[in-house]
């Protein structure tokens, strides 16, 4: 078997790998030159590409977005990096009011085929901030598409699918995963948008999960199979589009449904893919659809409190246990 | 058209840009006309107290950072460098002023009043800043970059409909600090809060530590002219000074302040200084910058320079600087036994303060964890 490699090491291969393919493809960000990016995602593209295709910006947010938008107007595809996704909220006006209308507003005149990519999520005690898992924010917004993955592969594939999308899309790298392993992609490695993947199959209960909560996802499966409880995971890989198709197949084996988000459940990413599976595929259902989700806070520093926000295996388990029971 | 082709680096040469410096790097006082009317009311125990405050500034870092490699703290942002330009400003505030501090502020939050131990909880993620930020008038750090510009550039739009600038009254008037870095003048907000400052004449200060990097992007990235002409733009003063040097420091903050109090408006104030240590304990500044850098700005030291300073005026003996160190000790034996002994928090507070009035949804999940919680004392009392 090949070397494993770390997921940190996918994002910038990732980006290499289009960037060796398409000479429009440029990176812009803050720290993503010389320091190779402050998680470490970017080293080697400054070295490989040059100050010409991998741009040190300024600490602004609404530059990075807004610029991001002119240069893709001008026919690159500008791969901009926001260090951490709670700052989506400093280019908000960018993010939500611009890129994701430039087209609607021209008529389908002007594209602006970019990417902006941003490290997500908790589980690594960096406090309100610096922690959110804030995809949801993103989902709001018509006219972007979101790709999270949770594996090094899947994070070149979608990588890939993303840069050369000729829409606008947001992918979620997660902080917590940043230290995993997995098979390296292997050549011209595309994972189109919008495809879920089964990546454990199973018979009595459909476990729906994005990201970092894959693991957790894994995780309470693998201890369920030990009580004779089978779980389907699910990893959908993306929330736009929304690859319902695949999470109603697999209720039609199983007949039940637990999500897992990291999101908080007020307005999480899980409440409209319910919504979607209780308008299409009520008839399957022989139970209660399980939503489990953040708490309703604001992420603690500590690390005993953050774990107490974010869902665990044990918490997913137990709520599987009680809808396999149902 | 002409184009000014002096003012086209972001560091600016000798020639065009006036530093105002009132103690060398070498410790000698150097006269001015103007500034040494700001400080000449400062005694020999005056200057001993910001000898003091330097150092104790510097032992809180150094100590954090132990503490940090130690495992006992997550994250640390080292202030390093920058202790004249945090104590001399610190130092020109009256205490009903209001500060809005970066992450890095240490010094003045030492001389706030802060316990230095406070600062720990933040960097220990035992808490997300847990000083009363109304007791010493200290807002709590922030860590979004320049985001408190505008939460200073409110407050003083607040002090000002309170009617407390320009009376005249020393015991009321105030003025409002807000401390950022030369990485914070690039984002919109900062630019915003100058422009707001100067239209309503907000009391402000605007106090801009250059320490030349904001992570790994020199200053060249972030501006093509010297911060503090920028201000000029928008309306109001701008000066560079020393910020290594504690006396030129205080001399500018001084005035800077008195001219926000009497109601004459914002200045931005850059104190050309260095980071001499990475960004954090999580950076590592070797990948992006050269030694040599380092060492030219060692041989300008803001605390050896008072030291030097107090030796040959004779203000201070060994007997004094010994005192001074040993003080510096115990402080950080301080920090140090209460950094081990902070407690985890419990579990159910991260319900707490999410909203005054909990909606009864967030109730109820608080109340279930409470049961869930309490779930495990009874097995244990059981067995």
């Amino acid at each position: 078997m090949a070397d494993l490699i770390t997921y940190r090491e996918a994002v910038a291969e990732g980006i290499a790998r289009e960037m060796r393919r398409d000479p429009s493809v440029v990176c812009l960000g803050e720290d993503i030159g010389a320091a190779g990016g402050v998680f470490k995602t970017t080293v080697g593209l400054l070295d490989e590409f040059g100050p010409g295709r991998v741009w040190d910006t300024p600490i602004s947010e609404q530059a990075i977005t807004g610029a991001a938008m002119g240069a893709a107007m001008t026919g690159l595809r500008p791969v901009a990096e926001i260090m951490f996704s709670d700052f989506l909220a400093c280019c908000w006006e960018y993010l939500a009011n611009e890129i994701p209308k430039v087209r609607y507003m021209t008529g389908g005149q002007v594209t602006v085929p970019l990417v902006v990519r941003t490290a997500n999520g908790g589980g690594l005690g960096f406090g309100a901030q610096h922690s959110q898992a804030v995809e949801n924010w993103v989902f709001t917004v018509p006219g972007l598409k979101i790709a999270a993955p949770s594996s090094p592969a899947d994070l070149v594939g979608l990588t890939a699918a993303a840069i050369r999308s000729d829409d606008p899309v947001v992918v979620f790298e997660h902080k917590g995963l940043f230290a995993s392993k997995g098979a390296p992609a292997p050549p011209d490695h595309v994972v189109e948008l919008g495809q879920a993947s089964v990546i454990r199959e199973g018979s009595d209960v459909t476990l729906v999960a994005l990201a970092s909560t894959v693991r957790t996802a894994v995780e309470a499966a693998e201890r369920l199979a030990a009580e004779d409880i089978s779980v389907e995971v699910i990893d959908l890989r993306c929330l736009v589009p929304l690859d319902v198709r695949t999470v109603l197949a697999s209720l039609e084996r199983t007949s039940r449904l637990v999500v897992v988000e990291e999101n908080p459940y007020q307005g999480g990413w899980g409440g409209t893919l319910v919504s979607l599976v209780a308008d299409e595929g009520f008839h399957l259902l022989d139970a209660p659809i399980k939503r489990v989700a953040s708490a309703c806070v604001p992420l603690p520093f500590a690390d005993a409190l953050e774990e107490r926000v974010i869902p665990t295996a044990d918490g997913v388990a137990d709520e599987i246990r009680a809808l396999a029971a149902y | 058209m002409t184009v000014d082709t002096a003012v086209t680096s972001a560091s600016g040469t000798a020639a065009d840009t006036e530093l105002v410096q009132l103690l060398t790097p070498e410790g000698e006082r150097v006269p001015h006309e103007h500034y040494d009317t700001l400080i000449d009311d400062i005694t020999a125990d005056e200057i001993r107290d910001l000898y003091r405050d330097l150092t104790m500034s510097r032992r809180i870092d150094s100590e954090a950072i132990a503490l940090q490699r130690q495992g006992e703290l997550g994250l640390w942002a080292s202030l390093l460098g920058q202790e004249a330009a945090q104590v001399g400003s610190a130092r020109a505030l009256r205490p009903q002023d209001h500060v809005f501090p970066t992450y890095r502020e240490h010094g003045v939050a030492w001389c706030r009043g802060v316990d230095p131990a406070q600062l720990l909880g933040l960097f220990r993620g035992v808490d997300q800043g847990s000083w009363d930020p109304k007791e010493n008038n200290f807002h709590l750090y922030t860590i979004v970059i320049g985001a408190q510009t505008l939460h200073a550039t409110g407050y003083a739009m607040g002090v000002q409909r309170d009617g407390a600038i320009g009376t005249g009254d020393p015991e009321r008037d105030a003025a409002v600090l807000a401390y950022f870095g030369d990485g914070a003048t690039s984002q919109g907000d900062v630019n915003e809060a100058f422009i707001w400052a100067g239209v309503n004449n907000a009391p402000v200060v605007f106090f801009c530590q250059n320490n030349q990097w904001a992570i790994s992007e020199p200053l060249e990235r972030q501006t093509r002219v010297p911060l503090y002409r920028r201000a000029h733009g928008f309306g109001f003063p701008g000066l560079r000074v020393d910020g290594n040097d504690v006396l030129a420091c205080l001399a500018v903050s001084r005035e800077a302040l008195q001219r926000a109090r009497d109601g004459e408006g914002p200045s931005l104030i850059e104190a050309f200084t260095y980071r001499m240590g990475a960004h954090t304990t999580s950076d590592d500044a070797s990948r992006y910058r050269l030694d040599s850098e380092l060492e030219s700005w060692r041989l300008k030291d803001p605390v050896e320079r008072v030291k030097a300073y107090m030796t040959r005026e004779k203000m201070a003996d060994q007997a004094f600087f010994d005192g001074v160190e040993a003080e510096a000790e115990q402080l950080a034996e301080h920090l140090r036994t209460t950094c081990r002994s902070m407690p985890d928090p419990h579990p159910t507070t991260i319900f707490d303060h999410v909203y005054v009035d909990t909606p009864p949804t967030l109730r109820a999940q608080q109340e279930e964890m409470a049961r869930y919680l309490d779930s495990f004392v009874d097995e244990k009392e059981a067995q």
